[in-house]
């Protein structure tokens, strides 16, 4: 459990980063927090040839809200500092990101790893990845052809793959819309696993009645993925059971070692109601 | 036959109990908690190299050939070996019973002409560092011509199976029926109750969080291989390394730092140690071997994967009447040194019977070798799972007759003693009933049956199990030998040596990996000889510093190893005795022991000080009949059947319909080990030792494919629960002391993990209750359950 031989680069800024990449080309990686990447390689499943470390570059780590009340994050900001928000950005509109976080790995896990790493790595059971989506947020990356914008539900294509080149880096993600009435949970057999199942919702409720909302699931496919039957279900005002039932029968999930498709599915409806009573409740 | 308890010394009633029974702190914890600890993979040599082994990435198959040109052009890469380059002897173990009975494997330190499990290692490779060893690896080119794997007890058993060792018929390495009662038949045929559980128990990694590992080297001064390894017996590791190396024993020092836990996989002998202690020898460098995760989760000992069926009688008030059982112990591709194939198999079946009072057993035992990596002794050796099954046979006769599930343990349990059982057996005292009792009255008094009766009302799953069971510790010599093995361990030696500042120098032949020997079998020296616990050091692991012993397993530390100290500090407190009444010309019966000295009937006290001043500054002073210095040596062993720790668990789980998760609400521990030394190290003993039985019964397996791959091969798919899934516990502490040996105490080492899953098991059933659906094997994941609390009953695993 050695990783096999690698250049090592470390970045001054975005663009010497960027540059980097440019040069070395596919056999390139970008590490951050380095969580995901380093257990790869120490198992040899990951072999890149060079590694671009970014984790020096202090103008990628930080939350601010702009005049907009848009949230923006750095891509190297940790899920522990999200966790514990030092300077009070979050407030009750993005409580649900602040809340999820205790779902990532553990403490050690989440004081090293960083959103923009997660949203990178493109799994299909990260939390970043699914808050994202179902928030519509969107990421902001830069590369040698300037900055480019990209709506999450735009990025992910599948196992571990996004629409990001190989020589651009995800810099920031914005969320442009206060989530007063989202959550997410998930289950696995131990806390901090990767989950078997994930949901997470984000209600649009005027006057304590919901109008309609986003439903999103992770661990059903080869990313995560919105699920219109069930957000179909909230903006005709059905019942919340209604929506987790419709999430449930949507999806058609792997069957693996960890947990049958038939198993899963159901999970999706226990999930999906637990994460729109919880949203309701905030 | 008892040993005759021997006190050369009447103990001092103003030393007496001073430090026993009491949780003094570790002595071990500022240097661990520190991170001042030495483990193997601390030491670091001048000119050491790094090993790591090319391993098979087949399940069985013949070895073509072995070529490791390329990897000895790596950079960075010193050496590789194949077997035929070391030519070493292989490690066999033994039991003296017949062919028909028992069929000996051999097992090489590298794989020669056979391999028979994904992870067996092929060839050595030795680098500079372990990233180049790692690149080595890669280079090796292995060519296997491919045979049928063997994956499970059922395939090995099936006729016309490919055979994993040609010697072994029906894949069977022990087959052994020890009892079979005259008329058990119809004991069953006339019986009101017969009931039945078949169970099978996931294959599992006893997981010491320090991996295996060594760092070996030749000393050219001493002529002696110096083995630094984690081991919990460290003389049988000389052994085996001397005559694997054809080295004479006195030219092994084996030495093993601190150790971070073994429970059981590292009291066997590992073959990569040896192998690396061949390539220092080759090399004329130190060689470091650290297991990695990977490798220790799939190629490193396992143990636990058993399949029984067994059918109880019982009479209409829940009597039970007969047992018949049939056990069989996938043991994987070899035997283990010194314990064999056997030890599962053997182990159940001599002690199935556990804590209640059966007339008729009948039970046969076998042990099955299949394409996958063998097995060590691991944390209770099948008792966790004899026990979840007795257990469980109770709970679904009390079911079936009608009877709480507490009360039929009550008519059943032993409550006489001593009680010779249907196995032969003899228990000493314990405290079956007390415990019994007392746990189910915790139970109670915390409200749980009432909070069982309103989830209920509400739909909610929650259920109650108890777990009633003795643990039999301190084998002695005689009891091993009845197990018919060829190395029988028993016996264990302890010498004592004070200084000229009055401070002990003790020496065990047990093996702490993690269980605090140093503050305890120190207590039990310092109370002997009423010294302060700071004046006395233990000194474990280093086979040139230790007489000999058996190391630490089988909860025998205290029990056998404890008794030692305390006879050893006795012969060297009568020789204080004797010198100070020399001294004093005085007749020795009119001197005793106190608190750091020999005192006179007159009040006069020679201090320990100076004692040993005299004892080895000025000897002239001494008469000719007493020998200068102040050193005893003493061994312990046992003579009878052992003794038994007994306790009981209760487990309250909820289980969860939406997702099939098992929440344990509650966890309560009656337990007795006799005298406990240290109540804070025995309480730290059942917490780990739970653990890991919540472990077995909930979480953890080692599965493979239909290729005998591996495939929970890191932490993300071996499931070990952590503090977030382990519940706190109750300890209750009941005392019935040995009565046989020098310490009072019995075994603490392994009742949590015999307790645990059956109580999590009946608690998990009792939940089911209407479901009508019963669990039987383990672990039982979330989806099972969830499966059983939707009534998909067609999905589950067979069940009664």
């Amino acid at each position: 459990m050695k990783p096999a031989p690698f250049g090592y680069h470390r970045a001054r800024d975005v663009d010497g980063a960027t540059r980097l990449l440019a040069e070395l080309g596919d056999d390139a990686k970008v590490i951050a927090g380095g969580q995901s990447l380093v257990a790869m390689m120490n198992f040899r499943l990951a072999r890149p040839g060079h590694l671009v470390d970014i984790a020096g570059l202090r103008e990628l780590d930080g939350m601010h809200r702009d005049a907009a009340g848009a949230l923006h994050i750095g891509a190297l900001t940790t899920h522990h500092t999200v966790e514990s928000d030092p300077e009070g950005v979050l407030g009750h509109e993005f409580a649900v990101l602040r809340e999820a976080m205790r779902w990532i790995g553990h403490l050690p896990i989440r004081t090293r790893g960083t959103i923009g790493g997660s949203i990178a790595h493109a799994d299909a059971t990260a939390e970043w990845c699914l808050l994202a989506l179902v928030l519509r947020a969107e990421f902001v990356a830069r590369g040698p052809r300037g900055e480019r914008r990209v709506a999450a539900g735009d990025f992910f294509l599948g196992y571990y793959t996004s629409v990001l080149d190989p020589d651009e880096l995800l810099v920031e993600v914005v969320f442009p819309r206060p989530a007063p009435h989202a959550a997410l949970t998930e289950f696995a057999e131990r806390q901090g696993d990767f989950a078997l199942v994930s949901a997470a919702v984000d209600l649009d409720v005027t006057d304590g009645s919901v109008r309609g909302g986003r439903v999103a699931l992770g661990g059903v496919a080869a990313s995560v993925v919105r699920v219109p039957e069930a957000e179909a279900v909230l903006a005709r005002g059905g019942t919340f059971a209604d929506c987790a039932q419709a999430a449930s029968e949507a999806v058609e999930p792997p069957s693996d070692a960890s947990g049958s498709a038939h198993y899963r599915k159901q999970l999706v409806r226990t999930l999906v109601l637990r994460a729109c009573e919880e949203a309701m409740s905030r | 036959m008892t040993h005759p308890v021997t006190h050369p010394v009447t103990h001092p009633a103003d030393t007496k109990g001073q430090l026993t029974g009491r949780s003094v702190p570790r002595r071990e914890d500022p240097r661990l908690l520190t991170g001042r600890g030495r483990f193997v993979d601390d030491i670091a040599l001048p000119g050491m190299l790094h090993a790591q082994f090319v391993r098979s990435t087949v399940a069985h198959g013949e070895l073509a050939s072995v070529d490791l040109t390329a990897v000895r052009e790596v950079p960075g890469v010193v050496a590789a070996f194949t077997a035929a380059d070391l030519d070493l002897t292989d490690i066999t173990a033994e039991l003296g019973r017949p062919r028909t009975e028992f069929v000996p494997t051999a097992m090489p330190v590298l794989a020669r002409d056979r391999v028979r499990y994904v992870g067996e290692p092929v060839a050595i490779v030795v680098a500079r560092d372990a990233y180049a060893a790692e690149d080595g690896l890669e280079a090796a080119k292995v060519r296997y011509t491919t045979l049928p794997p063997v994956t499970s007890e059922a395939e090995a058993l099936a006729p016309g199976a490919p055979r994993v060792h040609e010697e072994a018929a029906r894949n069977t390495l022990v087959d052994v029926s020890l009892f079979a009662t005259e008329g058990i038949d119809e004991v069953f045929d006339a019986a009101d109750c017969v009931v039945r559980v078949e169970s099978r128990t996931g294959r599992q990694n006893a997981l010491p969080l320090e991996t295996r590992g060594a760092v070996a080297h030749w000393d050219d001064r001493e002529e002696q291989l110096v083995l630094n390894t984690c081991t919990q017996v460290p003389h049988q590791v000389r052994t085996v390394a001397s005559r694997c190396l054809r080295l004479d024993e006195r030219a092994v020092r084996v030495v093993v730092p601190d150790m971070g836990g073994g429970f059981g996989q590292k009291c066997v002998v590992g073959r990569e140690e040896i192998a690396a202690a061949a390539a220092a020898l080759r090399l004329r460098r130190p060689v470091k071997w650290i297991e990695d995760r990977k490798d220790a989760l799939s190629a490193s000992f396992l143990a636990r994967e058993q399949h029984y069926d067994v059918r109880a009688a019982f009479d209409a008030d829940g009597h039970i009447l007969g047992l018949d059982a049939d056990v069989v112990c996938d043991m994987g591709a070899y035997s283990c040194y010194p314990f064999t194939a056997g030890i599962e198999p053997l182990m159940a079946s001599a002690e199935m019977p556990g804590v209640y009072k059966v007339p008729a057993y009948r039970v046969r035992g076998r042990a099955v070798t299949t394409n996958k990596a063998p097995t060590a002794p691991y944390r209770g050796v099948s008792r966790p799972q004899y026990v979840m099954v007795m257990e469980r046979l109770f709970e679904r006769a009390a079911r079936e007759l009608g009877l709480d599930a507490v009360e039929i343990r009550r008519r059943n349990v032993i409550t006489e003693f001593p009680y010779t059982g249907v196995n032969n057996i003899t228990y000493d005292p314990g405290s079956y009933l007390e415990s019994l009792d007392l746990c189910e009255r915790l139970v109670k008094d915390e409200g749980w049956y009432e909070k069982r009766a309103a989830a209920a009302a509400e739909g909610r799953y929650l259920g109650i199990g108890y777990s009633c069971f003795s643990e039999r510790t301190g084998y002695g010599s005689t009891a091993f030998a009845q197990r018919k093995m060829q190395v029988v361990p028993g016996f264990d030696i302890s010498e004592v040596r004070m200084d000229t500042s009055g401070a002990l120098t003790v020496t065990s032949g047990t093996m702490s990996h993690g269980q605090s020997h140093e503050t305890t079998l120190a207590q039990i020296a310092a109370d002997e000889l009423g010294l302060e616990l700071r004046k006395v050091k233990l000194h474990q692991g280093d086979t040139d510093r230790i007489t000999y012993g058996y190391g630490t397993f089988a909860s025998r530390s205290v029990t056998i190893g404890g008794s030692a100290v305390r006879l050893a500090a006795a012969k060297l407190g009568e020789k204080l005795c004797r010198i100070a009444a020399a001294l004093w010309e005085c007749d020795p019966g009119e001197v005793e022991l106190t608190r750091g000295g020999v005192r006179r009937a007159d009040g006069s006290v020679l201090t320990y000080e100076e004692l040993a001043d005299v004892a080895y500054l000025r000897a002239h002073l001494l008469p000719r009949d007493i020998e200068p210095g102040l050193s005893a040596t003493a061994t312990f062993d046992v003579f009878n059947d052992g003794t038994f720790s007994n306790a009981t668990h209760a487990v309250v789980v909820e289980l969860h319909q939406g997702t099939g998760q098992v929440e344990i609400l509650r966890y309560v521990c009656v337990e007795d080990c006799g005298v406990a030394i240290n109540p804070q190290v025995v309480e730290g003993q059942c917490r780990g030792g739970i653990a890991q039985g919540i472990a077995g019964a909930l979480f953890e397996q080692v599965t493979y494919d239909a290729q005998g791959e591996p495939s929970a091969t890191s932490f993300m798919d071996y499931k070990v629960p952590t503090a977030h899934e382990i519940p706190d516990v109750l300890i209750h502490h009941l005392e019935t002391p040995c009565t046989f040996n020098e310490t009072g105490a019995k075994g603490a080492g392994e009742g949590g993990t015999i307790g645990a899953p059956a109580a999590v098991l009946n608690a998990v059933n009792d939940a089911l209750r209407p479901t009508g659906i019963e669990l039987d094997h383990t672990p039982i994941t979330p989806e099972t359950v969830h499966r059983a609390l939707n009534l998909e009953s067609s999905n589950l695993e067979p069940s009664i």
